[in-house]
């Protein structure tokens, strides 16, 4: 893994008003990305279009395919390539990109997958908010494997977590997913873009030893294999089939029993590294919301009233959410009497939580249907509800 | 602070929302968060654009009872007039939105928006001048900031005519203040 | 003493293919009697006559028997997910210009599930070459009715005879905006090396399609016979006739194939197009992709 500055080329530097949408596409351009293949679907559109618009500037591609299966199979070839490249969709979109999720989790391909969610199921509600797809993002293609996806609160984070969604790709040659939803993607504030020689960006890391002894799937110390880029004369092979070190197919339990265990556990050991959160006033807390994205930031005005009556109440913000940081909630149910967790859906990163906290604390949810962000009247009664 | 800008589709009420936020957090150092809410259609249906401006972070997005409600046609302000905060601010486009009143505390400050663009010879700088007209009313943002958002904001081919606009539309307000101070003093 | 003689013979005679093969790969899942190891062996050849720089080139499959030639073929090779293989294709040319890439895959996957695929990439003549070995079934998963079944021919999803349209392939390729178009058996093996050439060394979106023996699945649910019968079948039946319109091209069951190369013609590529576009309106500030 070879760590770098950002080429400046890609880098809009200075303070801009820009929603999330456009702040995606900018956080892909500061981190390297070259190559974009997407299909339009509301609320996310804007990301492609900020994309498109900007790179004849930057030197790279722009490609509209014909689907959303198309779009993120295109992005395997590209990394393979040797390209940065993303692309960005919503909930119909999400669910026809999970086939070739999985093949770019077999193959190990870095690239970055931006989901503005919007209210769902089926085609739902296309220009409102939801958080419905944060377990489709852990589980949503078939088969066993572990991911990366982080979730951000703002345009500014939209920025940033694209460019450590490219790191964190890069670095454990996986799929990151920049979970983030239909508020945030549409809301406009201020955005800051640092000057290029302030952004850290990540390559993977690539082979240089002999051709000959190059093993696409041989795992490094750090579990990850080192890439190398198609057309330099490797003559290697890939596939989505179950496969060893040389990247031939073995169907059998045996080689099963290597290649599905090293996906998982290059995430699972990793993890310590790639988790990442805010946690604010936990210390001495009888009550901590868990919660991410918008609504970690629509949970704080009713922290902040359960305060005022007298409630100890902390907050933990999931920036990454996959992998879920097991260790820490474990912590916290020792010490507390109860976990909120506000989301807009019916239940989904609460049931994480509940299974974290090993029946130490209970974790109550605080749904949310889509359409609209929470009521923080809402959060606050499940506050006071819980340390009754 | 809580502002609506509300119309129907292509009047700019986006941009009227973009504009002020920008000015807001860059030029004038204040946290705007702008959501918007538009009907599918493209054109013609009602559009909003909300604004929560504070000094500190702005967590809630959405606004619930705006302080400061701009409605640029009938619709949007049979709409959204009753979520107007009690003591909050009405500006309408006096030729789009028929028979407004205050009611309650609320005060209303009507401009001819679209008439005064039609005179400086393009109807579709009428946002500009409702912009100009809302900052010397609320006096949220200044005009200097508000200047300076222009840019990449409105064609720069237009520049000089939208900044004419915003100016037209600033002196109306100043002149509906002044007037309506007359009269409240006439009134003690 | 002559058996030893000819076996020591054997072993030491390379096969001119070796090198272009992974061995260590072998024995391959092919059937005996199949036509998808003959059209591999014509491509090895249009490699070796072709002179393209093996390093640069990519071959992309997708599922199915033929999405296996990618697993054998010693280049830089791709086994993707069933009816992606084009699209896999189209980011890896996107990705770096410089390579040629080829899609090898059979017709349930190029055109049933990846139909949409194909004819996107047809349309905006995308320069890589795809290459459909059609057996006129879904052969990996037992013999089911395919998008190019021939009327009245009986396969496992089909038990009483398919009684669905075929597509005309060369048509479908042709209407999609393909610029080079040609349709043979693997019977004509020099025929298709030749086509493969030419798809190696031009620019813009070839098709070459392949018409070739299921002898396990399709020839012996129709009481076809083996493989020989088949091509047999090919040799009394098929037809060359270049330049055919394509429209004509339709295949009855057990009937007549025209074969031939059918276009051939020049146009500006995706690339092309892209970088031509937008120098002409961006001007001096547009950065050319992939152009040396």
């Amino acid at each position: 893994m070879k760590k770098t500055k950002a080429d400046p080329k890609g880098v809009l530097t200075g303070a801009h008003y820009l929603d999330g949408d456009y702040a995606i596409a900018e956080g892909g351009l500061a981190a390297g990305c070259r190559f974009f293949a997407g299909y339009p679907i509301t609320p996310s559109t804007e990301t492609a279009e900020r994309f498109v618009e900007r790179i004849p500037y930057v030197g790279g591609v722009f490609i509209q395919m014909e689907d959303e299966l198309a779009s993120i199979t295109a992005l395997i070839g590209a990394a393979w390539a040797g390209k940065k490249a993303m692309t960005v969709t919503s909930g119909p979109g999400f669910s026809l990109m999970m086939e070739n999720l999985g093949l770019a989790c077999m193959m190990e391909v870095p690239l970055v997958i931006a989901n503005v969610q919007r209210g769902g199921p089926s085609t739902g509600l296309p220009t409102y908010v939801g958080q419905q797809d944060m377990m489709q993002a852990k589980w949503g293609s078939h088969g066993d494997y572990e991911i990366i996806a982080l979730s951000p609160d703002s345009p500014q984070e939209c920025f940033d977590l694209t460019v450590d969604a490219f790191n964190l790709s890069e670095t454990y040659r996986v799929p990151v997913l920049l979970m983030t939803d239909e508020c945030v993607g549409h809301m406009y504030e201020k955005v800051v873009i640092p000057p290029a020689d302030e952004i850290e960006v990540v390559e993977r890391k690539w082979y240089d030893g002999p051709k000959d002894e190059y093993l696409p799937y041989k795992p490094d110390e750090d579990l990850v294999p080192f890439m190398i880029k198609a057309g330099d004369g490797y003559r290697f092979h890939t596939t989505g089939l179950t496969h060893d070190e040389r990247g031939y197919p073995v169907i059998n339990a045996e080689c099963q029993n290597v290649c599905v265990p090293h996906l998982v556990e290059k995430i699972r050991q990793n993890a310590d590294k790639i988790i990442r959160f805010e946690e604010e006033e936990t210390d001495g807390a009888d009550v901590v919301v868990v919660s991410y994205g918008i609504t970690s930031r629509v949970a704080i005005p009713a922290v902040q009233k359960a305060r005022e009556v007298g409630i100890k109440v902390g907050t933990l913000r999931l920036i990454t959410v996959w992998p879920f940081p097991e260790k820490r909630i474990k912590e916290l149910a020792g010490k507390i009497k109860a976990f909120v967790v506000p989301e807009i859906n019916y239940g989904q990163v609460v049931y994480e939580v509940e299974r974290c906290a090993y029946g130490q604390a209970p974790a109550i949810h605080v749904p949310h249907c889509g359409g609209w962000v929470h009521d923080p009247e809402d959060i606050f009664k499940a506050i006071k509800g819980a340390v009754k | 602070m809580d502002i609506r800008f509300s119309g129907f589709g292509g009047q700019g009420i986006i941009k009227c929302g973009l504009i002020t936020g920008k000015a807001l957090s860059l030029f004038d150092g204040k946290n705007a968060t702008l959501t918007q809410s538009i009907g599918p259609e493209a054109r013609g249906s009602a559009c909003s654009s909300q604004l929560v401006i504070s000094s500190d972070r702005v967590l809630y997005p959405y606004i619930v009872a705006p302080e400061v409600l701009v409605c640029m046609s009938q619709e949007s302000y049979e709409r959204y007039e009753p979520d107007l905060r009690d003591g909050g601010l009405l500006l309408v486009d006096e030729d789009l939105v028929r028979n407004a009143k205050p009611r309650g505390k609320t005060k209303m400050y009507s401009i001819p928006a679209t008439r005064i663009a039609e005179e400086l010879g393009n109807k579709i700088v009428m946002n500009l001048v409702m912009l100009g007209f809302f900052t010397a009313i609320t006096e949220v943002v200044s005009t200097g900031a508000m200047k300076k958002a222009l840019p990449g904001l409105v064609p720069s081919r237009s520049l000089e005519l939208n900044e004419e606009a915003f100016d037209r539309g600033y002196e109306f307000g100043r002149e509906a203040l002044a007037g309506s101070e007359k009269s409240e003093e006439a009134l003690v | 003493m002559n058996e030893e003689v000819l076996v020591e013979e054997t072993d030491e005679e390379l096969n001119p293919a070796e090198d272009y093969l992974r061995l260590d790969r072998f024995p391959h899942i092919w059937c005996s009697g199949c036509g998808i190891g003959t059209v591999v062996r014509s491509f090895i050849e249009a490699l070796q006559k072709s002179k393209v720089d093996l390093d640069k080139v990519c071959v992309v499959s997708g599922i199915g028997c033929t999405g296996r030639v990618a697993g054998y073929i010693n280049l830089d090779s791709f086994h993707s997910t069933h009816g992606r293989a084009v699209p896999f294709a189209v980011g890896l040319k996107l990705g770096n210009p410089d390579l040629k890439v080829v899609v090898f895959s059979g017709d349930g996957d190029i055109f049933g599930i990846g139909g949409n695929h194909f004819i996107h990439t047809a349309r905006r003549n995308m320069d890589i070459a795809v290459i459909c070995v059609n057996n006129f079934n879904y052969a990996m998963t037992g013999g089911q009715v395919a998008a190019t079944t021939p009327i009245r021919a009986n396969l496992s999803t089909a038990p009483y005879g398919n009684f669905e349209y075929p597509f005309n392939l060369p048509y479908l390729a042709e209407a999609s905006g393909a610029t080079y178009v040609a349709r043979w058996t693997s019977l004509h093996l020099r025929r298709v090396t030749k086509s493969m050439q030419e798809a190696l060394t031009r620019r813009g979106f070839s098709f070459i399609e392949v018409i070739t023996p299921c002898v396990t699945l399709y020839a012996r649910r129709n009481r076809l016979g083996d493989g020989l019968n088949l091509l047999r079948y090919y040799y009394d039946n098929s037809e060359i006739e270049h330049g055919a319109d394509t429209r004509t091209l339709d295949i009855d069951y057990q009937d007549k194939i025209t074969v031939g190369k059918f276009v051939d013609k020049e146009k500006p590529t995706f690339l092309d197009c892209m970088n031509n576009y937008l120098s002409e309106v961006i001007g001096d500030e547009y950065r050319p992709y992939g152009v040396k």
